[in-house]
């Protein structure tokens, strides 16, 4: 199941060249671009490793588009998204964020049913990655 | 004539269109004599303007980008940084980086100071230079012999590497005196190499300096007396004997303590009411009571 999350989610995955242009309307914008990458895709997770830190001052994309490139050659087969934050005062939170780079094989997650007193029902989904620990899930 | 088999391309449209024309002027008007400097540049201009026509028609002609990393040698103050700055507008407005800012570093900006330390420093900065120029000033002190363990090496390294791969995102320019970049360039043949130009900048004779000064004023609207021109130049060519000469540098130090001791002169004259006329000149004296006349600073 291919995991949608975040800016473009219901798009097709984006082409570097595509990312290299959003990167560039985030510096435009005068955003501040971090990568950042988990093996871990349920959509409440919101603590994703960063990789490096969050880049500041640049000019260009090219910078970055080389940071998402190593770090995809780091983590081949893990969720990898590029963040814009803006660091306006009143604003001070992320801009857009969308993904990169995903494992080859996803298999998305389960349902689990809990029966609770008076026939209730209480649903959770749980990734099948995560059955297993944290580094071999994909 | 034309024919289909032989197509004409106008490089003047392209020249016009550009503006680097514009660039070339402002080279040429704002900085007096520099014209190893001067012709190098232009050089380089008309380089990317052909390569740029070779490839931009579908002539299928592609000699891929050229390298355009440089080094520039010279005494202090003989305009490498200010150079530096327009070379960013000039590459700019020909196409050759993307965004044309200029960051310009030394050694503590790229070095760190233990180990693990130098690599993401070196990195960081070479991210914010990329689609523009990156100036390393004094750049031979990023080598150390002397010190076997020094970072210095670590940082030439990833640099070497950034400017073989991203010839196309940045363009990094080193800058020294000459007789330690020449030093610098042996110990470390591989940097050498790889820097296409190396431009040396000549030091400025004393009308030069004169214009300089004069082109000085002008910015910022002083002018001098005939009595005080004439003591600039006395002092143009005392300054140049003496030690710790900064060629423009030292002109400007001198226009700004003349500056200081108008601004004294009027201060100590006030009372009466001071003319447009009055508060924009320099006179001789302004100029004389400099310690290079060998009457000290003090009046």
């Amino acid at each position: 199941m291919r995991l949608t999350q975040g800016t473009f989610s219901y798009l097709p995955d984006l082409s570097d060249e595509q990312i290299g242009a959003q990167i560039e309307y985030c510096l435009k914008n005068g955003w501040a671009v971090s990568i950042e990458y988990t093996d871990d895709p349920h959509p409440r997770n919101s603590y994703w490793d960063m990789y490096g830190a969050p880049m500041f001052d640049l000019k260009d994309a090219a910078g970055i588009m080389g940071e998402v490139k190593s770090c995809r050659a780091a983590f081949p087969n893990h969720y990898v998204k590029v963040n814009a934050f803006d660091s306006t005062h009143g604003v001070e939170s992320l801009r857009l964020s969308f993904i990169v780079n995903r494992p080859q094989d996803e298999p998305g997650f389960a349902l689990d049913r809990t029966e609770l007193a008076g026939r209730q029902i209480r649903y959770t989904t749980r990734a099948y990655a995560t059955d297993k620990p944290e580094g071999s899930r994909y | 004539m034309s024919t289909p088999e032989e197509p004409r391309f106008d490089l003047d449209a392209l020249y016009r269109d550009s503006q680097v024309g514009e660039t070339l002027d402002a080279l040429d008007r704002e900085l007096i004599g520099l014209v190893p400097v001067k012709t190098r540049v232009r050089e380089i201009a008309a380089l990317l303007l052909v390569e740029r026509l070779r490839r931009t028609l579908g002539l299928g002609l592609d000699a891929g980008a050229p390298s355009l990393h440089m080094s520039f040698t010279g005494n202090p103050g003989t305009g490498k940084t200010t150079v530096a700055l327009r070379m960013a507008a000039l590459l700019h407005s020909l196409g050759y980086v993307r965004k044309g800012h200029l960051v310009a570093v030394t050694r503590d900006d790229l070095v760190g100071q233990y180990i693990g330390h130098t690599a993401p420093k070196t990195k960081e900065v070479l991210k914010k230079a990329m689609g523009g120029v990156l100036f390393i000033d004094e750049a031979y002190y990023l080598y150390r012999p002397e010190n076997e363990r020094d970072y210095g090496q670590e940082a030439i390294e990833i640099l070497l590497q950034v400017m073989e791969n991203h010839r196309d995102d940045l363009v990094v320019i080193f800058a020294g005196y000459k007789d330690r970049m020449e030093r610098f360039f042996q110990s470390n043949p591989g940097l050498s190499s790889r820097i296409a130009h190396h431009i040396d900048f000549p030091d400025y004779s004393e009308a030069e300096l004169y214009a300089i000064a004069q082109l000085m004023l002008d910015r910022m609207q002083y002018r001098l007396t005939d009595d005080a021109a004439q003591a600039l130049r006395e002092y143009i060519a005392l300054r140049r004997t003496q030690p710790h000469f900064a060629n423009a540098r030292s002109v400007r130090n001198a226009l700004d303590r003349a500056r200081l001791r108008q601004a004294k002169r009027l201060f100590e004259g006030r009372g009466a009411p001071l003319s447009r006329d009055a508060l924009m000149t320099i006179e001789a004296a302004d100029l004389r009571a400099s310690r290079v006349f060998g009457n000290g600073d003090a009046q």
